[in-house]
């Protein structure tokens, strides 16, 4: 591991066919326990940005490099498919926005967030679930419904199952597309709180897309700013948010309605 | 007596908005403004209302951009350009060097009172139970009845939202404070608490400065006022 450094973005551009571009001449960094919040509207390069830099979506041009425990820092299309599965289900974690993508809805709620101990070799059944029962304790989930399939968990219960399935690994990086996008106001509240208790008790990197700027304001250290594919705007949140610089920052600002 | 140790140091600080979206109409706020604040000061900022002096305190905070000139804090025994400075360097100032207390309180939704005043403790690294001490000792001298203290204060009235948002500001003593009308909803018993938090924070030398438009309470706590409107920009 080298130090400070925890993800560098160079030069990324994702074209779709010849002429349609997904993301343009990205660059950023992130350090150790930094909350990166992506904002834009829909298709302005958000989702593809999260995509390529979380090894998902081999990018046209430009390198995504993470600092791994073995190698250092290293370009994660420069890794095999195995090691960069590997990072995924370690050192990583993805968040979606619909839970369903992320779990696995035939298989109870403790077997979701114990596969994932499995497949990094974990092998003591009692240990596993252990660790299930003690990851949904910090998810606020009732243990009577750990042999319970997801499918009959809501929609708040099944984006904090999500959680605990991506961080009983302990990853240093997690990746989370709207994670509070499909949930109930009174729901989404209590999802953040977890959230940002968890970030920063465990000192976990997150890269947040969103186009919820007051979630971004509870969450985010930083923003990024995303317009047609390229970042027009980045720094500090409170910043970005209450003195925008970029036109269409200011314009996007503009249009939050206030409660 | 203040020592000599400048706190905070600005110099050529300027700040023009520019609305893009309204024509690109410039505002200019102030313009090459030079300001020094030493530990133990309470410097008040001066001028009427829309002159520009929560603008001037926020730009001391990073928390608006800087249009030209720099603003150095000392932090950790060193001058820092928060003009300058990264977005985690400057987070990093706040949690430890830089406090704000505005006139707003801004909170998650379902948190308690006790956990939100705890929060910039325990975010800097003070113990739970000490956090928890100095939380409840705070909210007390506040007023804040005890029973409100495990509710999240987004019921709560304006007054004592402003006790909850003055208790989470004073909760960590930091070597800066800034302050906009911090007494702006409080009844005379309460702002005389504030009066006292404030002469408490200078004695240990903590450099502040402040916005009052209570000019009984300006003239208990200022050791000098700066008037931001002489530096008013020409439009």
């Amino acid at each position: 591991m080298s130090g400070d450094i925890l993800l560098r973005v160079e030069g990324l551009t994702k074209l779709y066919g010849d002429t349609v571009t997904g993301c343009r001449e990205v660059a950023f960094e992130m350090s150790p326990g930094e909350v990166l919040g992506i904002v834009g509207e829909s298709g302005s390069g958000k989702t593809t940005l999260l995509n390529c830099i979380s090894g998902r979506l081999p990018p046209s041009a430009g390198t995504v490099a993470f600092d791994t425990r073995v190698r250092g820092l290293i370009d994660i299309y420069a890794l095999s498919e195995p090691e960069r599965r590997m990072l995924a289900r370690t050192d990583w974690g993805f968040v979606h926005q619909n839970p369903r993508d992320g779990l696995r809805m035939d298989v109870s709620a403790g077997a979701n967030v114990g596969e994932r101990l499995m497949a990094v070799g974990a092998r003591h059944y009692g240990r596993i679930r252990g660790q299930a029962q003690d990851w949904m304790e910090k998810v606020e989930l009732d243990l009577g419904r750990i042999d319970d399939r997801p499918a009959t968990y809501s929609g708040g219960m099944q984006q904090r199952l999500q959680i605990a399935r991506n961080l009983v690994t302990n990853p240093r990086l997690v990746f989370m597309d709207e994670p509070t996008g499909g949930l109930d106001v009174s729901v989404q509240a209590r999802l953040l709180d977890l959230l940002r208790g968890l970030v920063r008790r465990l000192g976990i990197a997150v890269v947040l897309v969103t186009h919820d700027l007051a979630v971004t304001r509870l969450l985010a250290d930083r923003l990024m700013v995303m317009r047609h594919g390229r970042v027009v705007e980045t720094g500090l949140t409170d910043q970005v948010l209450d003195d925008p610089q970029h036109p269409y920052t200011q314009l996007l600002v503009s249009s939050v309605l206030q409660v | 007596m203040p020592n000599t140790v400048p706190m905070i140091e600005v110099s050529g600080l300027s700040k023009t908005f520019v609305l893009h979206n309204q024509g690109g109409v410039r505002l200019p706020v102030f313009d090459g403004v030079d300001f020094t604040v030493a530990a133990g000061e309470c410097v008040v900022l001066g001028g009427a209302s829309g002159a520009g002096k929560s603008t001037f305190m926020r730009t001391l905070y990073g928390n608006y951009l800087a249009s030209a000139g720099r603003v150095l804090i000392r932090h950790d025994g060193a001058p820092v350009d928060i003009t300058a400075a990264t977005p985690r360097r400057i987070l990093e100032i706040r949690r430890r060097t830089l406090g704000y207390v505005s006139q707003f309180l801004r909170v998650i939704p379902r948190v308690p009172t006790l956990e939100i005043v705890k929060e910039p403790m325990l975010a800097s690294g003070v113990a739970e139970a000490q956090a928890e001490r100095r939380a409840r000792t705070l909210l007390a001298r506040l007023n804040l009845p005890e029973s409100l203290w495990s509710l999240p204060p987004a019921t709560f009235s304006g007054g004592e939202q402003q006790r909850v948002n003055l208790a989470h500001g004073f909760a960590m003593e930091y070597p800066i404070l800034l302050l906009d009308e911090p007494t702006a909803s409080l009844d005379a018993d309460n702002r005389r608490v504030v009066i006292e938090l404030i002469e408490e924070a200078k004695a240990r030398g903590a450099a502040i400065v402040g916005i009052f438009h209570d000019t009984a309470v300006r003239d208990r706590v200022a050791t000098r006022i700066f008037d931001v409107t002489l530096y008013k920009a020409a439009a």
